[in-house]
């Protein structure tokens, strides 16, 4: 097979494809590997040399490669969160879901680029450099998984892990134009990725298509020694068929597509799949989520609070970046002036504030009695609707340095996946059409643990919906 | 609703050192996003619990069984200083 | 964490002025830190440190690597339950971990895990002193300062040790109820006997498995209001506790009746010059940013649990007491020493099962009398470490029972046992120790002893009784105290037709 028709493959058709006898694994992989090298969108922030010598090739995922986003430990791979302050760090373990995906046979290629620590929703917070957006390269992918979408749409990688919070896999996908799970919180290991914000963080595959999507997911999931929140999955992750949707109900919370700020072509291009539902055979209803509307507030509450805490061991002792003083607290000080990015310190800041005395029960209290709201009213929605589904991201991919400027309207990109992330539901981003040329996400969710009902509604949603991602392949300036 | 000796407080908590321009920019970003999140001030949520584990797990305990320990080289090959196999530090009792 | 036992934070100031005070009383509460012996550390599976080269019992967990997470050791809460059980807690059937936020070179993740308003146990008592909770935490590296370093130019440094990070703590705090240096230590015994009897920690105040803190201050006698407390930290020793406490409170005395008053701080005592200063003067006031630790579920105390933990209690110190009294017929003070320093309660049992002729109660309250003699004589806190067996102590106060040994006789015996160990019957055969008794062998040194002091015997036949001890104390001398002071004073009486 020539390289166009190798990256022409989803991770599914290779694995086919070499079971058959018609690719090898070793030249997917150094067709990839190299197309990674020459990356220009900068998704990667480290590029395997050569074929690591243990590659499990007779594994079920019969050795494709992987991208895997920054954060994830890799034992003698750099694994830096995106951050100066851990510039260089090797870390001597492996996560457990990336080790799971290499036992099951996933090779890894490179690392990809993101928002320092997990922090920003266009990759633009990057202390290794922006990503661009394949689709064009004057805007950003998104965030913070943004190299790891980025590489799955330009065909520099078959597939890639990235993590979620608060939509940073589910908005990236979507502004690159791929398919991004994010599972129920605890459904995979937490162990040995760089926390962000703990009770929020998950990790899930950023796919071409569904099937890959559930074919990634199905070998990450599981309890861990390591981590006391994993609890697995009640239910084995199936390949997806489902090609109607006869009998689901739909559910569009009218708090979240009602409000202003969503773009018009997102908005039409939101309807237009809703009527592709219909036509499958799905009932469409409104839905109310009252709280909805304070979720982002929770949420940017929540997050920074435990980022604030998570952050603190990055303090020049043990690993890491060290700004050489004659005092210790110079020495923290200093370090952690050099080495984190003004977002990280804008959270840390924040985070600090509502746990400090006196503000707790203003902030963090309260921010939790918010997620509680909100975890009731999706179990409410859920007892009269299947699925609930509202655009991905209330815009498309937006200039690089358009938000910049001003936090808070970069925040408001998170209002449509924060409400999962904060109920610790599962949400698929697919792509479900173009907007000004650019891709527009759909977003479904689901009750915790429902990840075979929403990949089903998914994989037949993109079935009916056709969406071609080739343009952004073919529009890398990646070519061998 | 920030000011800067506010976010030069919160900034010694979290041991930052900031530029003294960035305390003043802080304090502007601050402001304008915790006058967003003010909105949650608003609600009535006497009775709702907090909640800060999604998931409640059964005792997920571990078994006291002896697990292998990196070797001292592996713990301190990452670390910016070292001294007599430990990690070292300013004293925090100089300066 | 910091003072929850106390019902004030003492802000207040203190109270009482200082010329019409005629006497102050501390109101002293402990904060107890203890070690547990577990295996593996609280939130990893590292084995516990015990003088290993430093850095080689880690692991990411421990060392707080980016993306490590922890995972609460079953055993620690088993443990933690005990702890509870044994001083009447409320055992919480949910608790929580808290993150407690600061920075130290010593806490690698720059929190340590502790519990914070929902602690494994709330309240109980142990002896006259309340419990207010005892909850569990991870317990910090060690940091060694040493001196200038090349690496940090021109500034006095310190290496970290993460080996003991992370072992298991349970930390125990009391409500104020503790009025004084003594009871402290006192009572501090105590508790380590009881956790010593648990098994639940090796209890060495010197190796640091035991650490105490105290909470002082001192309100004028007959007032309720708690006066400003300071925090003395981290004694190790029974005798530095007592001696720090009751410096602090010569300290808060001085001040207050100079019309001064006393400041809210964290003290430290130092047993060499007696000195107090006060820590952490430089930084400001902390601020911990509690939060429940989004890494570890609650704990959930189950029946099963529940069940091990009391099944696995062993006979706790106040139950001993009771028992040392009311069935083995000891007096209070017995009662008490025996079953509150349990190395003497072991002692005291294994000589009783030893001694096949000491029927309790008859047996035991000599054999307790002794067992005091004995540890007034060995240069070490449990007399298991001497030279002197249980068993020969069994046989010495079975020979004292049964007249073959005087009182006298069995002190000398007991010299001999401390210092060379052996039998005593055959010390007293090959000594010659044993009781000289009867008419026949008493008579005549009592005859002896009234012609050698005439004057004395005239008295007597007078009836004046005043100076028989000059007759007894010759008699004694004369058989090297093999005699019984009554039954000589009777034969005194017979020969002088009395
Ligand atoms: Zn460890």
């Amino acid at each position: 097979m020539d390289v166009q028709e190798i990256i022409g493959l989803t991770a599914a058709q290779a694995i086919a494809a070499i079971e058959r006898g018609d690719l090898d694994a070793v030249e997917l992989f150094s067709a990839y590997r190299r197309r990674a090298e020459e990356d220009e969108l900068g998704a990667f922030t480290w590029v395997a040399e050569h074929l690591p010598a243990d590659m499990h090739a007779d594994g079920p995922l019969r050795g494709v490669p992987l991208a895997v986003k920054d954060l994830f430990c890799t034992a003698g791979i750099p694994s830096q969160s995106g951050s100066k302050i851990l510039e260089g760090y090797l870390p001597p373990y492996t996560a457990t879901s990336v080790a799971r995906l290499e036992h099951a046979g996933a090779t890894i290629v490179g690392k990809t680029n993101q928002d320092e620590f997990a922090m920003g929703s266009s990759n633009e917070n990057s202390a290794f450099g922006p990503v661009l957006n394949p689709w064009d390269r004057t805007r950003v992918p998104g965030g913070s998984s943004g190299g790891s979408a980025a590489a799955v749409a330009a065909g520099l990688a078959p597939w890639a892990l990235g993590t979620d919070t608060g939509g940073s896999i589910r908005q990236p996908a979507a502004l690159c134009g791929i398919v991004g799970l994010k599972p129920t919180y605890g459904t995979v290991s937490r162990y040995g990725m760089i926390a962000f914000a703990s009770s929020l963080d998950q990790a899930g595959p950023l796919t071409r298509d569904v099937t890959d999507a559930a074919l990634l997911y199905r070998h990450m999931v599981g309890t861990d020694p390591n981590d006391a929140t994993a609890v697995g999955h009640p239910e084995e992750i199936r390949l997806p068929t489902a090609e109607r949707l006869d009998g689901l109900r739909l559910g569009v919370p009218t708090e979240l597509t009602s409000g202003e700020g969503l773009e018009p072509g997102v908005l039409a291009a939101f309807e237009a799949t809703l009527e592709t539902a219909r036509g499958l055979g799905a009932t469409i209803e409104e839905c109310s989520l009252h709280s909805a509307p304070h979720a982002l507030s929770a949420y940017y509450v929540i997050a920074p609070a435990e980022a604030s805490s998570n952050l603190a061991r990055f303090d020049g002792v043990r690993y890491g970046l060290r700004r050489e003083a004659d005092d210790l607290v110079s020495m923290y000080t200093g370090t952690r002036h050099d080495g984190f990015g003004a977002e990280v310190k804008r959270r840390i800041l924040i985070g600090t504030y509502a746990l400090s005395s006196g503000y707790y029960d203003a902030y963090y209290g309260r921010a939790q009695r918010v997620r509680t709201l909100i975890a009731r009213e999706f179990a409410s929605v859920f007892e009269r609707c299947d699925l609930v589904v509202t655009p991905t991201s209330p815009g498309v991919a937006f200039e690089l340095g358009a938000k910049t400027a001003d936090p808070l309207a970069m925040y408001l990109n998170d209002s449509f996946t924060v409400p999962m992330s904060l109920a610790g539901i599962p949400a698929i981003s697919i792509p479900c059409g173009l907007s000004e040329d650019l891709p527009v996400g759909f977003q479904l969710a689901g009750p915790a643990f429902s990840e075979n009902r929403i990949l089903d509604a998914a994989h037949a949603l993109e079935r009916a919906i056709g969406f071609d991602g080739s343009p952004a392949r073919t529009r890398t300036g990646a070519t061998s | 609703m920030l000011d800067r000796s506010e976010v030069l407080h919160v900034a010694r908590l979290a041991r930052l050192r900031l530029d003294d321009e960035e305390v003043d920019r802080m304090a502007g970003e601050l402001s304008s996003i915790l006058g967003h999140i003010a909105a949650i001030a608003a609600l009535d949520l006497d009775d709702v619990p907090p909640t800060s584990h999604v998931v409640e797990v059964e005792s997920a305990l571990r078994a006291d069984e002896p697990g292998p320990c990196l070797d001292r080289d592996v713990a301190l090959a990452q670390a910016p200083a070292v001294q007599d196999g430990g990690f070292l530090v300013p004293s925090p009792q100089a300066g | 964490m910091n003072g929850g036992g106390m019902p004030s934070d003492g802000t207040e100031r203190g109270a009482g002025g200082p010329a019409e005070v005629a006497s102050y009383e501390p109101v002293i509460g402990l904060e107890i830190h203890v070690q547990l012996r577990t295996r593996t550390k609280m939130f990893c599976s590292c084995p516990l440190s015990f003088g290993e080269p430093p850095n080689t019992h880690t692991c990411p967990v421990c060392l707080g690597l980016p993306g490590s997470l922890p995972v609460a050791n079953a055993e620690a809460i088993h443990y933690g339950l005990m702890i509870g059980l044994a001083v009447g807690s409320e055992l919480a059937p949910r608790s929580i971990f808290h993150r407690k936020n600061y920075f130290y070179p010593d806490l690698p993740k720059g929190y340590q895990i502790s519990q914070y308003d929902e602690p494994l146990c709330s309240g109980g008592r142990l002896g006259e002193v309340r419990i207010h909770r005892v909850h569990l935490e991870e317990d910090a590296a060690k940091l060694t300062h040493v001196g200038s370093s090349g690496r940090i130019h021109g500034s006095d440094a310190s290496v970290v040790d993460f080996n003991r990070g992370g072992t298991p703590l349970a930390e125990i705090v009391t409500e104020p109820d503790v009025r004084s240096a003594e009871q402290a230590s006192e009572w501090l015994r105590l508790l380590r006997t009881t956790l010593r009897q648990l098994g639940v920690s090796d209890v060495n105040m010197e190796e640091g498995s035991l650490r105490c803190d105290a909470n002082i201050s001192i309100r004028p006698v007959g007032t309720t209001q708690l006066g400003t407390k300071t925090e003395l930290k981290n004694m190790n020793s029974f005798r530095f506790i007592e001696r720090g406490i009751r410096a602090e409170v010569a300290r808060q005395e001085a001040l207050l009746r100079a019309g001064e008053t006393v400041t809210q701080e964290t003290l430290h005592f130092d047993p060499r010059t007696e000195a107090i200063t006060s820590l952490r003067s430089k930084e400001e006031a902390h601020d911990y940013r509690y939060f429940p630790e989004p890494d570890l579920p609650p704990v959930r105390i189950t029946n099963e649990m529940l069940h091990r933990a009391r099944t696995a209690m062993p006979e706790l110190p106040a139950a001993r007491e009771t028992r040392f009294a009311s069935v083995l017929g000891l007096n209070v003070e017995s009662a008490r020493l025996l079953s509150w320093r349990a190395e003497l309660g072991d002692y005291f049992e294994a000589a009783l099962d030893a001694g096949a002729s000491m029927h309790p109660p008859a047996g035991a309250q000599p054999l307790a009398n002794w067992i005091s003699e004995l540890t007034a004589r060995h240069d070490g806190d449990d007399p298991a470490d001497s030279k002197v067996t249980p068993q020969a102590l069994a046989t010495l106060v079975g020979l004292v029972g049964s007249k073959k040994l005087t009182q006298g006789g069995a002190k000398q015996v007991l010299d001999r046992l401390v210092a060379e160990g052996g039998d005593p019957a055959a010390i007293v055969d090959a000594e010659s120790l044993g009781a000289v008794g009867g008419a026949d062998e008493l008579a005549p040194v009592v005859r002896a002893a009234l012609e050698a002091n005439p004057d004395v015997a005239a008295k007597l036949r007078d009836g004046d009784m005043k100076p028989i001890g000059v007759i007894v104390g010759y008699v004694m001398k004369e058989t090297r105290g093999r005699a019984d002071g009554g039954e000589v004073t009777a034969i005194v009486r017979a020969e002088l037709g009395l």
